[in-house]
């Protein structure tokens, strides 16, 4: 590929992997979440609150508060350091944490919306059929909440791929292991002589995030063909 | 004792507050007009609705008793629901969605059996569909089947034809007749369509306003007897020769003559309503109507300007709404030899 130098495509596959694994990490949780806030029970304004925080927050502020928790010399980040060995700052896996904890939301979201329109009639056949909480969850809830759960990780993934300030404040911008598409741009823009190669870069961006958007789309309408609504 | 069941739930301004038993085999009608409580009860032997009180024993099993506190939820209370709506999965197929309940159950219906059933309910060219591929009555044959093969203690149905049209219920009312024949397990029929509960019931539970108003047989019931308002008499009847495109039914107490055509020997129902039939003392002559049964009169309800009269012809009851104008200037008392001139029969089919 000449259109791109070694260091780029480094970029562009470090910025896949993190953005891919933050989605894949946060998933889950983002399920039981949106599961919860589906239903009503004490504290879920403050619930739903505290979930959203990330769309509010500023980047770099949260990027600094990572810092302070999972810096080595922190508390929590002294403890997974000491005893399991743990080290999130300056890694690809503290990028990882960063971009989840900023797309969170929108997986929550996404899946939430799914969740609330499901048919609870459906449920209650499985119910009838002999069907407990979890099976009723993996054979019945997830697959018909799937288009939701597939509209999530891309909004989310698509989101993580531009995260810059939380990462480039917790983990530094460290060429092959930080440095994502937006923290490569960055840099070039900072080197003399380098707009050709952060036009380059930022052309690149701009074309993934059209490629997933279509993708997405895609995806949705087979989802949804294959569920029947 | 198949199913004991007493309920007690108040939602709103409606109090639920029922109490009736069902023998074992059969099919039990919940009959009622909307809002009669029969799709509550329904979601409390399904485990769906939880009483504020109640005891509900089914085959032996109790799975709600109020002042144990005793609850079985509807995962465990083995009991095939289908529903108004058919409930099918989605994003399963026919074949998956007839085995979800079985691969759940604890006494798997073996290869055979499930063959059996999906014959018996026509489903053979089904299986690889998708639930949207199929029409309202494939949906409710599909929702049937996968009750049945999860191996129920009880089969609820509740209003399985009401969200069908004329045509797509003609269609399933045979494949239900079918299953009430083969089923060894107790049915529950929940409707509010008189048809369907005269050609499919052997027990009733009449139910209005969250009460039972009576409960018996289905050929005493909707005679009347017990009840408030009769609603006509239904008769076992089994068919015989055709004749000038007439066929004659034979029951216990003489025949019918009815335009509808079956197969010489097969069962029928019929239903006659009790403003179909006409009272005379005299044997009416030059008089359009086919079917003239000598009968006696067992007994008259005078109401005030209106009277029920209910009569035998053989070990047949028959009911007749008449005036009571009627009733005395014809001098109708408890047995008074009379003659009822039949209206209308509606064969039910068997």
């Amino acid at each position: 590929m000449r259109f791109l130098t070694p260091d780029e495509i480094e970029a562009l596959l470090l910025s896949l992997k993190i953005a891919s694994v933050a989605v894949a990490v946060a998933m889950p949780f983002a399920v039981a979440t949106a599961l919860l806030l589906a239903r009503s029970f004490p504290g879920k304004t403050l619930l739903d609150g505290i979930v959203q925080l990330p769309l509010v927050l500023p980047p770099v502020a949260m990027g600094f508060l990572l810092l302070v928790i999972f810096g080595t010399r922190g508390g929590l980040g002294g403890f997974l350091k000491d005893h399991f060995g743990i080290v999130l700052v300056f890694r690809w896996t503290g990028a990882v944490l960063a971009s989840a904890i900023f797309t969170f939301p929108f997986q929550v979201r996404s899946i939430r919306l799914a969740l609330e329109a499901r048919d609870n009639g459906l449920d209650e056949a499985a119910r009838t059929l002999g069907a407990g909480w979890l099976d009723r969850l993996i054979n019945v809830t997830l697959p018909l909440a799937l288009p939701g759960l597939v509209a999530g990780a891309i909004t989310a993934f698509a989101g993580a791929l531009g995260e810059f300030g939380a990462i480039i404040t917790f983990v530094s911008n460290i060429p092959g292991e930080t440095r994502t598409l937006p923290l490569a741009i960055y840099t070039a823009l900072q080197t003399p002589g380098g707009e050709a190669q952060a036009a380059r870069l930022s052309a690149l961006s701009i074309i993934l995030a059209f490629l997933f958007l279509l993708g997405a789309q895609t995806i949705m309408r087979h989802t949804t063909e294959k569920t029947g609504r | 004792m198949s199913a004991e069941v007493a309920i007690h739930h108040a939602y709103g301004n409606f109090t639920l507050d029922v109490a009736f038993t069902a023998a074992s085999g059969g099919v039990t009608a919940l009959f009622g007009p909307s809002g009669a409580g029969k799709t509550s009860i329904v979601h409390a032997l399904a485990g769906l609705m939880r009483p504020t009180e109640g005891r509900i024993v089914l085959e032996g099993r109790t799975v709600l008793d109020t002042k144990a506190g005793l609850f079985v939820p509807p995962e465990k209370r083995r009991i095939g629901l289908v529903f108004q709506d058919a409930r099918l999965f989605p994003h399963m197929s026919v074949e998956k969605n007839l085995l979800f309940g079985w691969r759940r159950s604890p006494a798997r219906a073996t290869p055979d059996e499930i063959a059996r059933t999906v014959s018996l309910l026509g489903l053979e060219k089904l299986l690889a569909r998708a639930p949207k591929n199929l029409s309202g009555g494939e949906k409710s044959r599909v929702a049937l089947g996968r009750a049945l093969l999860a191996s129920p203690d009880i089969l609820l149905l509740d209003e399985p034809l009401a969200s069908l049209d004329a045509a797509r219920r003609a269609e399933i009312l045979p494949w239900l007749e079918r299953l009430r024949d083969i089923a060894r397990i107790p049915i529950f029929y929940v409707s509010h369509s008189l048809d369907e509960v005269a050609r499919l019931a052997d027990r009733v539970v009449l139910l209005d306003g969250g009460r039972v108003t009576a409960e018996g047989s289905v050929f005493d019931l909707l005679a009347g007897l017990g009840a408030e308002k009769p609603l006509g008499a239904v008769l076992e009847a089994r068919a015989a020769d055709m004749q000038d495109g007439l066929q004659t039914l034979l029951f216990d107490g003489g025949r019918l003559m009815v335009t509808d055509m079956h197969a010489p020997g097969r069962r029928v129902r019929v239903r006659i309503g009790a403003d179909d039939i006409l009272i005379a003392r005299e044997a009416p002559r030059g008089i359009s109507a086919n079917n003239i049964l000598p009968v006696t009169i067992s007994s008259v309800r005078l109401d005030g300007p209106r009277a029920e009269v209910e009569m035998h012809c053989g070990r047949a009851r028959l009911v007749a709404r008449v005036t009571a104008a009627s009733v005395s200037r014809l001098g109708l008392a408890p047995d008074a030899a009379a003659f009822a001139v039949i209206k209308a029969v509606i064969v039910e089919g068997g």
